[in-house]
């Protein structure tokens, strides 16, 4: 079989598969990008190159893909709906094959009021779920959105989507996931998971309706490096749940950095043992040298 | 003024089914540009009855988008509403959903779309003249809104495609660069358009709700 990038094929395999997260520079420095590459190489199957993410001014993420396709990585290209109009867009999904990406996470993203220029005027032309139709029917039927064909070349994507198993109301959430994978989602890379019961809960669902064979789930981490950032996560993130009891575990220790690594692995230990997720996927904000002992310890990846 | 369009006859016939059907207007901006005033609701029952549809009451609000007067207004009409599957409302998106937080039950029907806020130019023309952004720019332009009439929204107009004053997507639009540089020219204050206007503060768009 032909696959589209060697993600997919890992996914394909019976491997646990693992997707870890490099945020771009406030800057054009090429090198940011490239020493944390270095470090992960080897720890990931693929690596998510944010798009501007909490709608802070970044390298783009077109080209911190192109920096890792250039040290033989795979990139995600992370791509949201909040800077670009249909027509940006699809155009960066044409440039963005063409220039070797062959992963694309396809997001709304976040309100730009969040971000670094707050007057801003937000795109949102589409939406998440509608630039995973577009990318389908690019990839598919070769045609942009008014139905035009493409005329040389269809981009010839992986497809990932988000989901939230814990943003509200609870019950959407299967509707939602099922609504992104009629649209063409290949995979899923969920809100990173502090509250187990709820994540559960939401798998068990997923996997009762029969979606976990119809799209690959990877479950988000985030390991908390200390408590100002479990402060953060829990009050002040929007859509992420961090339960007291790993709070208080946060707030009574000692060394809550190291509190944090061990939740962190006690997190995708139990995870691993969900036979309906196919991976994890780290977001290691501010700690992405932590990133290959969490995958050594837990036995995803060997030791190197 | 909040302009609206009455929305294809056949599409709201569709939409209400056999009834029956509430019809509200608006005694206000929908009944100016005639598209919910007591014409027109008179009108849309009778199209409806021909059609066999039943019609179970009207009344022109005054206006729509008043929460406690529509109650209050709505007060004699109780048995007609508790029989109506559906209601009707011909006035504006705001008066649509001014008339959904009164009914927990019924499906609400808009009658129209909403396209602008703008000026009546004369009987039955209407000229958009504000996006509502939250933050009136008009001194910087003598008066005359290019976020709202220039496609573009351009603060540093006019772009390179006007002809003869008139806008590169709509030949029948006055390009209102144009008319900006004409007046300014008239009162001598052409120097304003040498600043750079800085990018616009959108954000300023994003209220919701003012209380006084």
């Amino acid at each position: 079989m032909n696959f589209r990038s060697h993600l997919e094929e890992v996914l394909s395999s019976s491997k646990f598969a693992v997707t870890a997260e490099i945020g771009p520079p406030k800057g054009s420095d090429p090198n940011k990008i490239t020493k944390k590459a270095e470090m992960l190489k080897g720890c990931a199957d693929a690596f998510n190159i944010t798009d501007n993410q909490t709608a802070v001014v970044r390298m783009s993420s077109i080209a911190g893909c192109c920096i890792l396709l250039k040290m033989n990585i795979e990139p995600i290209m992370q791509m949201t709906c909040r800077d670009r109009n249909r027509i940006a867009l699809q155009s960066d999904i044409l440039g963005a094959y063409a220039l070797g990406i062959k992963n694309l996470l396809c997001l709304t993203g976040d309100h730009q009021s969040f971000g670094n220029h707050p007057n801003a005027k937000g795109v949102f032309d589409i939406d998440s779920i509608q630039l995973i139709q577009i990318v389908k029917n690019m990839r598919d039927k070769g045609i942009f959105q008014n139905g035009e064909k493409i005329l040389a070349g269809r981009p010839n994507v992986f497809i990932g989507a988000a989901a939230n198993p814990f943003a509200e109301p609870f019950e959407l959430r299967i509707d939602r996931l099922r609504k992104k994978i009629k649209a063409g989602a290949d995979f899923i890379q969920t809100q990173s998971v502090y509250n187990l019961d709820k994540f559960n809960k939401w798998m068990d669902e997923v996997k009762s309706n029969g979606l976990d064979k119809k799209i690959h789930i990877f479950a988000g981490v985030t390991p908390l490096k200390s408590l100002k950032m479990a402060d953060r996560m829990k009050f002040y993130v929007p859509g992420v749940d961090v339960p007291d009891t790993i709070y208080n575990r946060m707030k009574n220790a000692n060394s809550p950095k190291k509190e944090g690594y061990e939740i962190a692995l006690e997190i995708i230990k139990e995870l691993k043992n969900n036979n309906g997720i196919h991976g994890i996927h780290i977001t290691a904000l501010f700690w992405e040298d932590i990133i290959s002992s969490l995958v050594v310890e837990t036995g995803i990846r060997p030791i190197h | 003024m909040i302009i609206t369009k009455q929305k294809n006859f056949k599409d709201l016939l569709n939409s209400v089914g056999k009834g029956p059907v509430f019809i509200l207007g608006c005694k206000e901006c929908a009944t100016l540009c005639h598209t919910g005033g007591e014409e027109e609701v008179l009108a849309m029952k009778d199209a409806f009855e021909k059609k066999q549809v039943c019609v179970s009451g009207w009344i022109v609000l005054e206006p729509a988008c008043h929460l406690n007067n529509d109650k209050r207004l709505l007060r004699p009409f109780k048995e007609e509403l508790s029989k109506s599957k559906n209601i009707l409302v011909l006035a504006c998106g705001n008066g649509v959903q001014t008339i959904t937080e009164i009914f927990g039950d019924k499906d609400i029907i808009s009658g129209t779309d909403t396209l602008f806020l703008g000026e009546i130019k004369r009987v039955n023309e209407f000229d958009k003249r504000c996006g509502i952004c939250g933050e009136c720019l008009l001194d910087l332009f003598s008066g005359l809104c290019p976020v709202s009439r220039c496609p573009k929204s351009m603060l540093n107009g006019p772009c390179g495609g006007a002809k003869g004053g008139k806008c590169e997507i709509n030949p029948e639009m006055d390009c209102v660069w144009d008319q900006i540089y004409n007046r300014l020219k008239q009162s001598g204050k052409l120097h304003l358009l040498e600043e750079i206007q800085k990018p616009k503060d959108w954000s300023k768009s994003l209220e919701m709700r003012r209380e006084i």
